[in-house]
């Protein structure tokens, strides 16, 4: 906050960018309401996500199910929205982790500088080029595939990226003057990391996690639809997906309702990112 | 050459360590090969572990495993008696690696044309309508991609068998799959990069000496251009493996990605340490590969 007029300038016309960007904004809002009906879908939801009516199994959309039933006869819509939610928390909490771990790699790296640097870079340069998604698969299977584990294991591979740029920001923050000031005068390293480089990365960390959520949801749903992720009764969008492909011949709509709220999710965060990073990133948009 | 032996020297600490963590993942869990519906008496138990040194202690285990592997012997699979880990895998990989390499030569042949049409008429139709579906490719994932063409082509059209594995026909749908998804990001790489370039002054230069157009624009841009495409070449690989783990299952081919999932099932220790170096050693080529092939088109990046 030691610079609140020119922070204001640089947001305001940030956001004023960001508003011309008509896909962005739209984007935003599908993304909130799609959270919201997600999230309140405990209270919002027709039928319980668990609730199973044989009677009614494999039914086509009707004005009862908006989006059929399963083959237990368990209300489509529902479940989409039960799905949702644990789509939307691994989105969120494995980029969180994915946040967490890419700063402070990428800071550290920057910061001890020389021999150390580039060992530490190069240790990613490697760890990218490694089958994580194997990975992923046994550390779920190894913690019994039970949820925050799937968030951890998710968000542990997909730091890489987050701590490259986040590294080459903090080596131009580094080497500036500013910082340089700080420096000289005395301020601590904690001190420089909280109050010059977190506030100088922000617009950086939120294009770079916004641009996480996609990979890190499909991640899931790689896991879940090869049937080692989320497990019955809960659902996520890429176990609904995987169901619904076992049975598409009969029953075809239990394929496409996930899939296509699965893909517009996943085309709105990218719209979301690619806005994003033209608005308050304009250095990469001119690259 | 001395690049390539330090970059081949590089990969034996990495492979030694995605050995170690694999292998202590894959004895963490819960379960393990002989657990069966109705449990083994004791000691046949206890015989079996001991006739696959499962009864040592882990790092040992760990040790012979590594002084094996040197050797090129991936151990005794648990779950396929009397076959080797590296049989079972010589069986599939064929499957895998020609799969892997009809997609990849797809994406390739649609992606990078695609994305020079698209640069040479940006803003018109010809830029926009595949660029649009190229978003598409990318936000569709390719176990929803999957099952939306089996539905079209085998089931409403007919034209093609749903899932199996034999001839050549049976490639069309998971190739196409793991083609076009692999495809989109090409495209649009190949169109900004070449958008990038042509706005440069020696491409400019070479058209105002005279050079025809179309000389400028693939011997003089498209080479510059294809550079990040090369690149990208080696984390595509990855995305495949990935993709053919879904895309194996989905549409019964018996490769690796499904051996690797069988594997986790089954709990066979052995198999899913071997297919998971298998992976990690052809991606770590690849990524070599795209760096060779890309110091081959640079002589800037040759020479560092």
């Amino acid at each position: 906050m030691s610079e609140p007029v020119i922070e204001s300038l640089a947001s305001e016309s940030g956001w004023q960018r960001f508003r011309r960007d008509r896909a962005a904004v739209w984007s935003g809002w599908f993304l909130v309401s799609i959270a919201a009906v997600c999230f309140l879908s405990p209270l919002i939801a027709p039928y319980p996500y668990m609730a199973q009516d044989l009677a009614h199994s494999a039914a086509a959309p009707s004005p009862a199910h908006w989006l059929g039933t399963d083959l237990l006869g368990r209300d489509v819509l529902s479940r989409l929205l039960q799905g949702g939610m644990i789509s939307l928390c691994v989105g969120l909490i494995a980029t969180s982790v994915a946040l967490a771990v890419g700063i402070c790699y990428g800071v550290l790296a920057a910061e001890v500088g020389g021999r150390a640097e580039d060992a530490l870079m190069r240790f990613v340069d490697i760890v990218s080029t490694l089958p994580l998604t194997l990975i992923v698969i046994l550390c779920t299977v190894v913690f019994g595939q039970n949820m925050p584990m799937i968030f951890l294991a998710v968000g542990g591979v997909s730091w890489l990226t987050m701590a490259r740029i986040i590294r080459n920001q903090t080596r131009e923050l580094k080497a500036s003057q500013f910082v340089q000031a700080a420096e000289s005068l005395g301020q601590s390293r904690w001190g420089i990391f909280s109050r010059h480089y977190l506030p100088n990365l922000a617009g950086t960390i939120a294009v770079c996690a916004t641009l996480t959520v996609p990979g890190v949801m499909l991640l899931e749903a790689f896991v879940s639809f090869l049937g080692l992720g989320v497990k019955a009764p809960m659902t996520s969008w890429g176990l609904m997906i995987k169901e619904g492909a076992d049975i598409m011949e009969e029953c075809p709509w239990l394929l496409i309702s996930p899939s296509v709220v699965f893909a517009l999710t996943l085309l709105s965060l990218n719209f979301l990112g690619d806005g994003l990073r033209d608005a308050f990133d304009p250095r990469s948009s001119r690259k | 050459m001395a690049y390539v032996l330090r970059r081949l020297l590089e990969m034996i600490p990495v492979l030694l360590i995605v050995v170690a963590a694999t292998f202590f993942l894959a004895h963490a869990v819960p379960g393990g090969p002989f657990d069966k519906d109705r449990p083994l008496p004791a000691e046949v138990k206890a015989r079996l572990e001991q006739y696959y040194g499962l009864d040592q202690p882990l790092p040992v285990q760990l040790g012979n495993y590594v002084v094996n592997l040197a050797q090129g012997d991936l151990g005794p699979s648990i779950k396929y008696p009397g076959w080797s880990v590296r049989e079972v895998i010589g069986s599939r990989i064929g499957v895998s690696a020609s799969l892997g390499l009809i997609s990849l030569l797809l994406a390739v042949l649609i992606g990078v044309p695609v994305g020079v049409l698209a640069a040479s008429r940006p803003n018109s139709w010809l830029d926009r309508v595949p660029m649009g579906f190229t978003l598409v490719g990318i936000c569709v994932p390719s176990f929803v991609l999957g099952p939306i063409m089996a539905l079209i082509f085998s089931l409403g059209l007919g034209w093609l068998p749903p899932c199996g594995w034999g001839s050549a026909i049976h490639y069309v749908l998971p190739a196409c799959t793991l083609g076009l998804i692999t495809a989109a990001p090409l495209a649009r790489l190949t169109r900004g990069s070449l958008m990038e370039v042509r706005s440069l002054d020696y491409v400019r230069t070479a058209r105002a000496k005279g050079v025809p157009p179309l000389r400028v624009w693939f011997v003089h841009a498209l080479r510059n251009a294809l550079l990040p495409v090369v690149t990208y070449l080696g984390p595509a690989a990855a995305g495949l493996v990935s993709g053919s783990f879904v895309i194996e299952s989905l549409f019964d081919v018996p490769g690796m990605g499904r051996l690797f999932v069988t594997a986790i099932i089954n709990r066979d220790v052995m198999l899913i340490l071997g297919t998971t170096i298998v992976y990690a050693v052809a991606l770590l080529f690849l990524n070599l590969a795209a760096d060779l092939a890309n110091a081959a088109l640079n002589p800037k990046v040759a020479r560092s």
